[in-house]
């Protein structure tokens, strides 16, 4: 029998239409028993009306996903925080010659 | 859309009548679910109705087994855009369990093994138009199908009919469930296409 869920790579396609930055390589805390990893190793339930993106430590749902043809719907109360690499340095940031403090090491 | 059915299963009067708007007819039955399959020992298992004054009215499986059932041939639609007609199932209608629960609720809060919740009117729920289903076309409900027992409310879409249940809380308030709270519709009646919240 095949797996009854996929991992959070999947979900890399549906945020890709809502964030900038791709969420699939976040790091998420969970909400429920604070488990911190890789938005990728979430696993992903898709046959069902949405995409519920559960802890793979606890199995409590992170993240819902719902896409409806003139909206897309986001719940992210069960995870704490996302860590989103990014390579640029943000507004405010101070300017370093290399690597700066947000990017991927 | 213009849809066929196999032949040898044979024309069945007023099908398109039966196809609420924007479904399409399958033979077989999808598994959809939001989270892993809970797998309830049936010497643990228990169905519940708490009401608003803090009453718990408790059925155990064999007690719940035990009740006089129905076998209902009910179409069922899938929010997905499946429909399914015909199904027959095996349960205990929703006006036996509520014969001597007192309550003045509007609303029922109905929640599951494994976590799962979803909201609606008490009203629907009674007068023959809801049932604990615990057998599908002859057979036991299978795990994947929401075995041991499962809500079956076929006039709402599918995702009302909520699989593992474990209890009914009345309430006088609403309180939207696991879809109603991330974009699906509060009530979701399908011949009225209520799929999502803004419909
Ligand atoms: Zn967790």
């Amino acid at each position: 029998m095949q797996a009854d869920h996929l991992d959070g790579n999947a979900l890399a396609g549906p945020l890709a239409e809502i964030f900038a930055a791709d969420v699939s390589v976040a790091v998420s805390r969970c909400a429920a028993c604070g488990l911190t990893g890789p938005v990728a190793s979430l696993h992903v339930y898709d046959r069902a009306p949405g995409l519920v993106a559960r802890c793979p430590g606890c199995e409590e749902v992170v993240l819902r996903l719902v896409r409806s043809p003139d909206a897309a719907w986001l719940d992210l109360r069960g995870a704490v925080t996302l860590r989103i690499p990014l390579g640029g340095a943000g507004p405010g940031a101070v300017a370093s010659a290399g690597g700066e403090p947000g990017a991927d090491r | 859309m213009t849809t066929f059915t196999r032949g040898f299963r044979g024309r069945r009067r007023g099908e398109d009548d039966r196809l609420p708007p924007g479904q399409y007819l399958t033979e077989d039955f999808p598994v959809l679910s939001a989270g892993p399959t809970p797998h309830v020992p049936l010497d643990r298992w228990e169905f519940t109705i708490d009401t608003e004054a803090g009453q718990t009215h408790r059925w155990t499986w064999p007690e719940l087994t035990a009740l006089p059932y129905e076998e209902p041939a009910v179409d069922i639609h899938c929010v997905t855009s499946w429909s399914k007609l015909g199904t027959t199932w095996r349960g205990v209608s929703l006006d036996v369990l509520f014969e001597d629960v007192e309550s003045t609720a509007d609303y029922a809060l109905v929640h599951s093994y494994g976590g799962y919740t979803t909201n609606l009117p008490l009203d629907d729920l009674l007068d023959g138009k809801a049932w604990i289903a615990y057998r599908y076309e002859g057979e036991d409900l299978t795990p994947s199908h929401g075995g041991p027992a499962r809500l079956l409310v076929p006039h709402l879409y599918f995702w009302k009919s909520a699989k593992w249940v474990r209890g009914i809380r009345l309430l006088t308030e609403d309180w939207p469930g696991f879809w109603e709270t991330a974009g699906y519709h509060n009530y979701g009646d399908p011949w009225r296409e209520q799929r999502y919240a803004d419909d």
